[in-house]
């Protein structure tokens, strides 16, 4: 056979392997997709998103833990967000290449590797004993706010970098102190990119169950949660009761299958907006 | 760009206003027992129902999850499906905590095999042995040649506590059970496992027809080997001790209850929460000791 | 004057933004602080070599209470190192895919759907597990249920595919272009091109990227906890029930009495955890920037 024809036919199965490889991961992706859509679709009404759960949780909805992760994200935010974007200002636009900075971005990438039981075990430490929060939407929210860190100063770093060092350097040409140059030629331009990648970050939190287990998220409530040291009910700890814990297990599999779309839905959406509107700043910067 | 940052910081402190950092609603805490967790929600759904103003918040983990809660006084009622351990009672002391037990229902611990399993009854000896991991076959209860499969619960769990020192004498567990996260875990298990054993709540057992749920063999239990075996749905064998592994199931409080929750306690062990009780398939406290017991408790 | 003032305040907001660049490194050296300092109280009843060794756990033993997290350990590595088997050969080949055969714009809309497997939670994967790949499990191998370490690497399988995709992905596309048309001109088939140059130029990227896969398979939690059995025992094989590090904390956290030494045992087992994530992260840091450095 000539040596073209054998490379050519390697070549093929090759491809072909890899292809099937392709092949074979997006079919897992379908098939988590397809089936919770379908078994999840059919328990999803507005009684489902707008109601508490009733007798003993085998009807009724699950709004208490939608409104749950909602408030526990926004804590998350609250703390993550600024203070990820204040790291990556120092890091992008005042560190100088020093053995404290590579700490620095070693620390970051560390702590996004640390596993999420972790920092539930430090939440416990922190927040719920040591400065006495109790197991509270607070302590929750700050332990995963901890958690989202490493993401929201990369995002907003990656932000940062983006913003031409023409404007830096137009605005000192002037007179201008750093403050003033970041103010009004750098942050402007960055924020909404910075905001954007934090989006992800703040969708991995909400999805995120460890860290809450022990720092907040209740069983059963039966009001919504009115302060920051209130309990509160989570899609993630719902999700993980309804299929561990319950007592009528198979009774309530499409209720766990509707939770499991919700959370879906809200994750994967928050993503999709972050992409999205990154895509849409990324061309009007162009 | 400025437009985006004013309005989603806008949104932000909007979002934030609507939590006041005000001190937390009172609520009680009912903590513990997994055996225990769906009887007392739905009793704290049907209670909140008929008593305004009440709150009743209802926190799951194993018993030992509750015990632990009352030790460290985060919560008022504490679940449990076995009695506190004397180990337990005096952390509670050290901590200045005493607790007070009421027998709020009574279980019939079940051991349930899937409905493939030739066998009707065993001895509580044997399921002993099954369970330390003596015997790893079938064949040597009297079933067929099958190797065992065991099915239980974690260390935080009442049930787990009980089994332990009710039925494998105080050894420990063979090491290849599997630790589910629940009762409703191992019912699901046994139903996909033709080796499979489990213990279970008696309430647990039950569709939500009333019905034993498909898949699932309940198994007689007799106290001697050629004894008489008792199913644990069997109320009366349950009340008379004939059914070897009942068991009563506790609510603790830290001292004398407070008004609020002594009212919850008092309608749960009154004639519409033991109705409840019965309706969910476990056992009423009766009339006999348990009801002594919780009446001077109250006092 | 004014100069005076606004260089207080220029000093004042650099030490904010150096505060908050700062936090970083104390979150890190706290968390491993408080691991250390609440673990080792478990040390004064429990042996080093007992709680590194024994393969057997039971703090609530009515017989002996035993610490030995060996069972844990080996649990952990099998069901990672299944993990491995199977993410990594599927994510470079996918990753090769993605950078050489797929069509640009095949590849500017699969990139963005591999993502959304990264983006699902953990708990639902775990879910998917008892009810989906458990079953099909159960069916092929003939086991009783699903719920074994077999069942946990295909979940963290697929949980580290999205990083290994991605990372090997970069890593593949920033192979100078120079590499490639040399071995094309030299009269070499793409297929050859790829598997004999840019695999091998792209080698440590691809090997960080398994190592920050390998990393976060380790420290998941949900997915083992719902979906590996549980069981105490040391594993024997994959179609055991077996129980992780991170299970075996997650389980008994809720109940443990506070400052008993079954609970300072859990945080040694949590520093434990730490200790490994850490250098796994460490090691794959140190082989991307030695790659990075070479691109430069």
């Amino acid at each position: 056979m000539k040596t073209s024809t054998k490379k050519g036919i390697v070549q093929a199965i090759g491809f072909f392997a890899l292809r099937a490889a392709m092949g074979l991961v997006l079919a897992v992706l379908l098939l988590f997709l397809y089936d919770i859509g379908k078994k999840g679709g059919g328990a999803i009404s507005w009684e489902f998103l707008s109601q508490a759960p009733r007798r003993g949780m085998t009807e009724g909805g699950i709004f208490p833990a939608i409104v749950g992760t909602f408030f526990v994200t926004l804590i998350t935010a609250i703390l993550a967000v600024p203070l990820g974007m204040g790291a990556a200002i120092y890091l992008h636009e005042y560190a100088k290449q020093s053995r404290l900075t590579r700490l620095i971005r070693l620390s970051i990438r560390n702590l996004s590797g640390v596993p999420s039981i972790v920092y539930g075990l430090f939440g416990v430490i922190l927040f719920v004993n040591a400065m006495r929060f109790g197991t509270s939407i607070l302590s929750a929210g700050l332990t995963l706010g901890l958690m989202t860190l490493p993401w929201t100063i990369t995002a907003s770093e990656e932000a940062l970098k983006t913003v031409p060092n023409s404007y830096r350097e137009g605005a000192m040409a002037l007179g201008a102190t750093k403050w003033q140059t970041i103010r009004t030629n750098v942050l402007p331009y960055a924020v909404s990119g910075m905001l954007t990648g934090t989006i992800l970050g703040l969708a991995r939190a909400a999805g995120e169950t460890a860290p809450i287990l022990f720092t907040g998220a209740a069983f059963y409530l039966p009001f919504l949660p009115k302060s920051l040291s209130d309990q509160f009910m989570a899609l993630p700890y719902h999700l993980y009761i309804m299929a561990t814990q319950h007592h009528a297990i198979q009774q309530v599999r499409p209720l766990a299958y509707g939770t499991a779309l919700v959370l879906i839905v809200l994750v994967l959406g928050m993503n999709m907006t972050a992409v999205v509107l990154r895509y849409r700043l990324r061309r009007k910067q162009r | 760009m400025k437009k985006i940052t004013i309005t989603t910081l806008a949104i932000l402190a909007l979002l934030a206003s609507i939590l006041p950092a005000a001190p937390a609603r009172k609520m009680i805490q009912v903590k513990g027992s997994d055996t225990m967790v769906n009887l007392v929600q739905i009793l704290a759904e049907e209670y909140m129902g008929k008593t305004p103003g009440a709150a009743i918040a209802v926190l799951g983990g194993g018993s030992g999850t509750g015990i632990t809660g009352l030790i460290n006084q985060t919560c008022d009622i504490a679940n449990s499906s076995r009695e506190w351990k004397p180990k337990e009672i005096d952390q509670a002391w050290e901590k200045g905590v005493s607790p007070r037990f009421f027998v709020v229902a009574v279980d019939g611990l079940s051991i349930v095999v899937n409905e493939k399993n030739p066998l009707e009854q065993l001895t509580i000896a044997q399921v002993g042995a099954l369970y330390r991991g003596d015997v790893k076959s079938w064949k040597a209860v009297g079933g067929s040649d099958k190797a065992v499969s065991l099915y239980g619960r974690q260390s935080n769990s009442g049930t787990y506590v009980f089994m332990q020192e009710f039925v494998l004498g105080n050894k420990n567990y063979s090491a290849d059970m599997k630790e589910m996260n629940g009762n409703a875990q191992i019912i699901e298990g046994i139903i996909q496992d033709e080796g499979a054993v489990g213990y279970v709540g008696v309430g647990y057992l039950y569709d939500q027809d009333g019905k034993i749920r498909k898949g699932l063999k309940v198994l007689k239990i007799s106290k001697e080997p050629n004894g008489t075996g008792f199913l644990p749905t069997d109320k009366a064998a349950v009340d008379s001790g004939a059914y070897p592994i009942s068991r009563p199931l506790y609510m603790a409080t830290n001292g004398k209850p407070k008004s609020d929750v002594a009212q919850f306690l008092a309608w749960i062990v009154g004639p519409e929460g033991q109705a409840i009780v019965e309706r969910e398939g476990f056992f009423t406290v009766g009339e006999g000791k348990y009801k002594a017991a919780n009446d001077k408790n109250f006092k | 004057m004014k100069m005076k003032r606004r260089d207080l305040r220029e000093a004042a907001v650099r030490a904010f933004f150096f505060a908050c660049g700062v936090l970083a490194v104390l979150v890190l050296v706290g968390i491993f602080l408080t691991l250390v300092t609440t673990a080792v109280p478990a040390f004064r009843e429990i042996r080093l070599s007992e709680f590194l060794l024994s393969k057997a756990w039971d703090p609530t033993s009515p017989e002996k209470a035993e610490y030995g997290i060996l069972s844990m350990i080996v649990s952990t590595l099998m069901v990672t190192g299944g993990a491995m088997l199977l993410a990594v050969p599927i994510g470079i080949a996918v990753a090769a895919y993605l950078s050489d055969v797929a069509h640009w714009r095949v590849r500017e809309v699969l990139k963005p759907v591999v993502e959304i497997l990264a983006g699902i939670p953990s708990v639902v994967i775990g879910f998917l597990g008892i009810v989906l790949i458990g079953p099909v499990l159960a069916k092929i191998f003939h086991t009783g249920n699903g719920l074994n370490a077999l069942n946990g690497s295909v979940l963290l399988a697929i949980m580290a595919l999205p990083t290994i995709i991605s990372i090997s992905e970069d890593s593949l596309n920033t192979v100078p272009k120079a590499y490639n048309e040399a071995s094309l001109a030299l009269g070499a088939s793409r297929w050859q091109t790829l598997l004999r140059v840019k695999l091998p130029a792209g080698l440590s990227g691809i090997i960080a990227a398994t190592m920050l896969g390998m990393g976060r398979a380790i420290g998941e939690t949900m997915t083992v906890l719902m979906a590996t059995g549980n069981a105490r025992a040391f594993p024997h094989g994959f179609l055991d029930s077996v129980r992780t590090m991170t299970s075996g904390i997650a389980i008994e956290l809720g109940e443990v009495p506070y400052y008993t030494t079954h609970y300072y045992a859990l945080f040694a087992i949590g520093l434990v955890l730490f200790v490994i994530t850490f250098a796994v992260n460490l090691v794959a840091d140190i082989v991307l920037r030695k790659y990075q450095e070479r691109e430069q």
